[in-house]
């Protein structure tokens, strides 16, 4: 079973931590990929830039019209997230709990299983 | 031979030559990955050169000197190499078949299922890390990572290169039939995606059922698993339409069912109901077995249906086998007593947000009447649902509501 973990961030409460509580988040992402690829259940982690240099792109009149930022206007934004495959729902919510994010109030960790997948998944 | 025929016949002789180097030289994961490279080099050499007079003992002797090279190579291992390494020649292979050994050491209680599948069909399936990270859609390199930490549990579990005895192998043959059903399963109806059918799954784990069953013939439950994977994959081309959708069994065009093969499962479920004892699979492929034998849907003989879940219920208790008989009551004594065993199960949570019993009930309801109960639980089973075949008919049912 394929799950999305999906990392919800807060500018004004990552701004908030020290250096070191910063650092300990780096490291514990750094473990926890190390541990995921182990195991045989990474399949991607990507983390995207700043909603700030996003692009909303709609077409009207079919001419594309492009505004620039995020078209959610919302504190928390969609940081990264990793794509795993696991044995289930259960193993896929453990998994989401070793993230560090989890333990700092104010950001948000979500697990989603996958419906459909196509494409290369090869690195 | 054609690249097909050597596809095969590699596949075939994998486990068993897996099994000679295991013997030989024990270390499971060596051997495995020795084997794996030799077959990579006989995918290769084979076409082009042609399959040689005796392609096991080719195998094994390529397989060796692998081995025996990476022994080599390896500093720690020098004393205890110079005792066992020598050339093999063909004519030193056993003709002892390992291969249910070797499908009982894969399928080792210690590892998790997808380590468990994953690792059954590359060492005893004979199929490449490239090919299985394929049909479980992931990179290979995930399935790499995953194989390699399956081999290296096996051996820290410590287990020894032979069947297991008595109760033991009892409980064990249970775990390894779970995986075959487990790979069927895969490739019969995808957990998730989009795609329903992954045949090549399916095939594989038929492959691999038979070999067991040739190898235990007077197991019931082997047979009954055979039987039951025959019955089902006999209805593949019946079960979408081109376009993918998926087609319940009441409305499949049943000439389409592959005759041949019902007539091989209906034959071992026969075989397998007069042994000793009754297992769930025989008793699943009695029920598959009922569905094929019905010309038409209306012809279904139900009561038997109903009477075989009941068994089943009673020997492996299981909500989803209730669900399943709720569905047969329905057919023999009409929607509302179906309903009635259905709501038995609101109180279960193992099937709390399950899109099956959802699915069921819409069903139910639609027949009783209750279009605005069937609309709403339509929708919600296909909200419930990961495979996306699975959404587009339950919204399909619940538009022909509105």
């Amino acid at each position: 079973m394929q799950f999305l973990i999906s990392m919800y961030i807060n500018p004004a409460v990552l701004d908030a931590l020290t250096e070191e509580e910063k650092a300990a988040i780096g490291a514990g992402h750094g473990r926890f990929l190390e541990a995921l690829k182990a195991s045989g259940e990474l399949i991607t982690t990507q983390a995207l830039v700043d909603p700030s240099q996003a692009a909303v792109v709609s077409v009207r009149n079919g001419q594309p019209v492009v505004t620039d930022g995020p078209f959610l206007e919302f504190k928390e934004f969609l940081g990264g997230f990793y794509l795993v495959d696991c044995e289930s729902r259960e193993r896929a919510i453990e998994l989401a709990a070793q993230i560090p994010d989890t333990t700092i109030e104010g950001l948000g960790v979500e697990v989603r299983q996958v419906m459909f997948a196509d494409g290369q998944l090869e690195a | 031979m054609t690249a097909p025929g050597v596809e095969d016949l590699l596949r075939e002789l994998t486990p068993q030559v897996l099994g000679v180097l295991v013997r030989r030289y024990g270390q499971f994961e060596g051997c495995e990955d020795a084997v794996q490279e030799a077959v990579l080099a006989a995918t290769v050499g084979w076409p082009a050169e042609g399959v040689p007079d005796n392609p096991r003992g080719w195998l094994v002797t390529v397989a060796s000197r692998r081995l025996i090279d990476e022994m080599r190579s390896d500093h720690a291992r020098r004393e205890r190499e110079a005792a066992t390494a020598h050339e093999v020649t063909p004519e030193d292979v056993p003709d002892t078949d390992d291969s249910l050994v070797l499908l009982f050491l894969c399928c080792h209680p210690t590892l998790t299922a997808a380590s468990q599948t994953a690792l059954t069909l590359r060492a005893v399936g004979g199929l490449t890390t490239a090919e299985i990270a394929r049909a479980f859609l992931v990179p290979e390199a995930t399935m790499a990572a995953r194989i390699s930490r399956a081999k290296q549990r096996i051996r820290s579990a410590g287990s020894s290169f032979r069947l297991p005895e008595g109760a033991e192998r009892e409980e064990r043959l249970r775990v390894v039939l779970q995986v075959l059903y487990l790979i069927f399963n895969e490739g019969y109806t995808a957990s998730s995606g989009g795609r329903l059918h992954r045949p090549d799954l399916a095939r594989e784990a038929i492959r691999l059922t038979r070999m067991v069953h040739s190898q235990l013939p007077e197991d019931g439950e082997v047979t009954g698993l055979l039987a039951l994977m025959l019955l089902t994959h006999a209805r593949r081309r019946a079960r979408t339409t081109l376009a993918g959708d998926l087609v319940p069994l009441d409305e499949q065009d049943r000439t389409t069912w592959d005759r041949e093969m019902i007539d091989e499962g209906t034959e071992l479920v026969k075989a397998s109901l007069a042994g000793p004892a009754l297992g769930p699979y025989q008793l699943q492929a009695a029920i598959a077995a009922t569905h094929a034998d019905a010309a038409t849907a209306e012809q279904t003989n139900w009561p038997q249906i109903h009477a075989l879940y009941l068994i089943l219920e009673r020997i492996a208790p299981n909500p989803v086998v209730t669900l399943n008989r709720a569905i047969a009551l329905a057919e023999t004594e009409g929607p509302t007593a179906g309903l009635a065993l259905l709501s038995t199960l609101d109180a279960d949570e193992r099937m709390a947000g399950f899109h099956r019993l959802l699915s069921v009930r819409a069903h139910l309801r639609e027949k009783v009447g209750d279009t605005a109960g069937a609309h709403r639980d339509y929708r919600r089973a296909a909200k419930a649902t990961a495979s996306l075949a699975e959404q587009r008919y339950l919204e399909s049912r619940a538009r022909r509501l509105r």
